[in-house]
């Protein structure tokens, strides 16, 4: 029989909402933390007991991913609920919050209700999901907030399009403010785009790619943020990418409007250098953009602009990505790879570790209204164990996600996670042999 | 001295040519020239050599023009209409890249609508590829052949002012040509309405004019462009009618450029948009014919220098 309490011996603990960045240790209690603290080891529990000894290494709560796209249903082949789920365990994140963009679309309850079932199957990673902002994910006609909502739906949004028309987003949040619900939206004026694939620029023009002008985002942030104003409604901008953008926001803050917004890792990460000779692993949307935009990412990273970090997982089999460019997929899969990368943040001298773990758990469940990303006795325990400094290289074939599309592959990183517990269970534990 | 040697297994676009890689090309291709004028064109070089002409695009210029020379040097050449077949059926790039490269064949020349599609392809074959021209990227046997066309008028490429007008945003052989002379030391312009131009062209190396007043004024060559209305997504220009009255060819803004300026276009052209009859047509002026009887020599020698690599390998099993 498995101890129903397990206390991790000898950890750094790391837990932004109190601040608390110490040596000690924690004891979970069946599906709870129980009790932390340095010294709790000293108090003498009886036999029924699993000591886990950290040896020094993070003890964080579990990572939140804001942004994940799923293939089920409809792509099950690209990626699955339960394959997801073991990429999001291997990566240290205990909570993913998916994107409506399956097929059919997350915009009925029934959706909803069917993706609650398979993660409760699966028993690995939580598993959330927004609700599609419009019927169809076509931008017309508001869909059933109240009820999904009401049956777990998360937030609203069209996923990987924004909600192009100014009166049915005016709309969308005015509706969803009616029942506080979150709105996301992807940041890019559609109308500019055209068959645009990359950041307009020398890049672009060299490879003769339609290319998109990085300022589409802010011209759509700036309007929403005006909607925003009128409606009142909590507004959340994903995956910023432009100094502009992320302006625009930090000026929406400074006025006290309900905006937040978040990153993802390639953001700050790569710039549009990476496309080189039409890498369609390196297609995003939105896409790469300049070194001096990357650079503000990180600013807004370090300044508390951006106040989350999602991994923006969007997975393709490789006969959406071995295309010529422009008829490849956009998107990367990113479950594997969020702390690492996040991590480069602190091991480049950006952020403080603390930092980082903070736009990993605390921020993203807030935004959220969920009760996990902290160390709290009585919260969820929602936990991952990692060794910031673990030096090892990507290696995409290992990745347990059904795709591989990472234009990551090989490259030398520090930090993974060595084990992750959902709820006081252990979803993953890191083979010794995997060591390199 | 060592000898020579084109260090490229495919010509996929001029970018990463050397000089003495364009000069030796054309100079082959001189030789072309010269034999294509006489009765008895052929030669052997290519004798039971395969080459797949594979347009997933329409043409006929191009294509029939690489027919050409690859027949003149003894291959045998097959047309393949893609767009009739495979694409139609979903067959992705990569298959149809398969599908011909176990037909063994020695060279491919590939048009291609997308940008970057025939360097793909070509990363998936065994044999020589020659790009006839990717989306809106490169076309370097267009560029080739223009290089051509005015070394055997002008005597040389380096020091020649040369301004490229007119739909530089959605041109392959803007690119190509802006690589070529630029690096070869000719002084390159683009004169174009900004709806035309693409963001930070002046980061290829060329000043930027929008009007062809300034644009033309002392130039030696004026390369007049497609206005690529199959390219574009929504207006760019709004009329023909004002866009041939501000950015179109005729004697009126020639005036403004060299005396003895010379006038290329690579086909086909839009009279009355672009380019004025008038001007098209004149033989003391206008290279555009000459642009066509360069384009087979040049092709003749972008095979024959291919080829010599591929008489290096050993033959396929």
């Amino acid at each position: 029989m498995t101890a129903v309490r397990r206390l991790f011996r000898n950890a750094r603990l790391l837990d932004p909402e109190s601040g608390l960045d110490a040596l000690g240790d924690l004891l979970v209690d069946g599906d709870r933390i129980a009790a932390i603290g340095p010294g709790l080891a000293q108090s003498g529990f009886g036999d029924d007991i699993e000591i886990v000894e950290a040896g020094g290494l993070c003890l964080a709560p579990g990572l939140v991913d804001m942004r994940v796209q799923l293939r089920e249903p409809g792509a099950e082949h690209m990626e699955s609920i339960q394959s997801a789920g073991h990429a999001a365990a291997a990566g240290g994140v205990t909570t993913m919050v998916a994107l409506p963009n399956t097929e059919p679309p997350v915009d009925d309850v029934s959706v909803v209700e069917f993706l609650a079932r398979r993660a409760r199957e699966a028993r690995l990673a939580k598993l959330h999901t927004y609700a599609a902002a419009t019927k169809g994910l076509k931008g017309r006609e508001l869909t059933e907030m109240g009820l999904l909502a009401a049956n777990g739906a998360l937030g609203f949004t069209d996923g990987v399009k924004a909600v192009a028309d100014a009166l049915v987003m005016r709309r969308v949040l005015a509706y969803a403010r009616s029942f506080d619900q979150l709105v996301i939206q992807h940041p890019e004026e559609p109308s500019l785009g055209g068959a645009g694939e990359v950041t307009e620029g020398e890049i672009a023009t060299r490879l003769g790619l339609a290319a998109i002008t990085p300022m589409a985002e802010v011209i759509m942030i700036e309007r929403d943020l005006r909607l925003v104003e009128i409606t009142g409604a909590r507004y959340h901008v994903a995956h910023v990418s432009t100094e502009a953008g992320i302006e625009a926001i930090r000026h929406g803050k400074a006025m006290g409007l309900p905006v937040t917004c978040d990153t993802a890792p390639p953001y700050f990460a790569l710039n549009e250098t990476a496309i080189g000779d039409y890498r369609t692993f390196a297609k995003l949307s939105p896409p790469l953009r300049s070194e001096a935009d990357r650079r503000a990412v990180i600013a807004g990273l370090a300044d508390g602009t951006i106040d989350a970090i999602a991994s923006d997982h969007a997975p393709w089999d490789q006969d959406s990505k071995r295309l010529p460019f422009s008829s490849a997929a956009c998107g990367i899969v990113g479950l594997e790879t969020l702390l690492p990368l996040s991590l480069e943040l602190f091991h480049n001298h950006h952020l403080e570790l603390i930092e980082v773990v903070r736009r990993l758990t605390i921020n993203p469940a807030r935004i959220l209204g969920l009760d996990v990303g902290r160390l709290t006795p009585g919260s969820p325990a929602d936990l991952v164990l990692f060794a910031p400094d673990m030096p090892w290289q990507i290696d995409t074939d290992r990745f347990r996600s059904k795709s591989k599309n990472a234009p990551f592959d090989g490259r030398p990183v520090q930090g993974r996670a060595e084990q992750t517990v959902v709820d006081g269970r252990t979803i993953f534990a890191r083979e010794p042999s995997e060591d390199r | 001295m060592q000898e020579y040697s084109f260090g490229h297994r495919h010509l996929l676009g001029i970018e990463g040519l050397t000089p003495d890689d364009i000069n030796h090309v054309l100079d082959l291709a001189d030789g072309y020239v010269e034999l294509n004028r006489q009765a008895e064109k052929k030669n052997a070089l290519l004798r039971g050599r395969t080459l797949i002409n594979c347009f997933f695009e329409n043409s006929t210029r191009t294509r029939t023009s690489f027919e050409v020379a690859g027949k003149r040097l003894g291959a045998d050449v097959i047309n393949m209409a893609v767009q009739a077949s495979s694409m139609r059926k979903g067959e992705t790039l990569i298959d149809t890249a398969m599908t011909l490269n176990a037909m063994h064949p020695d060279v491919l020349v590939v048009r291609h609508p997308e940008s970057g599609a025939v360097q793909l392809l070509s990363e998936k074959v065994d044999c020589a590829v020659i790009n006839a021209g990717d989306g809106s990227h490169e076309h370097p046997t267009q560029a080739l052949l223009d290089a051509l066309t005015i070394r055997r008028r002008k005597n040389r490429l380096g020091g020649l002012t040369v301004a490229i007008c007119g739909d530089v945003l959605h041109s392959r052989v803007a690119r190509s040509n802006i690589a070529l002379l630029t690096v070869m030391g000719a002084r390159v312009r683009v004169v174009a309405p900004r709806t035309l131009l693409p963001a930070a062209v002046e980061r290829l190396g060329v000043e930027v004019f929008h009007d062809m007043t300034a644009g033309l004024k002392d130039v030696d060559i004026v390369m007049m462009l497609r206005l690529q209305t199959e390219r574009m997504h929504g207006s760019f220009v709004p009329s023909t009618r004002e866009y041939f009255h501000f950015f179109g060819l005729d004697y009126d803004k020639l005036k403004l450029a060299k005396p003895d300026a010379l006038i290329m276009h690579p086909g086909p052209m839009n009279r009355g948009v672009e380019i004025g009859s008038e001007v098209a047509d004149d033989i003391d002026r206008s290279l555009i014919r000459h642009q066509v009887e360069m384009g087979v020599a040049v092709r003749m020698a972008c095979l024959e220098i291919l080829a010599r690599d591929i008489s290096n390998r050993p033959p396929l099993q």
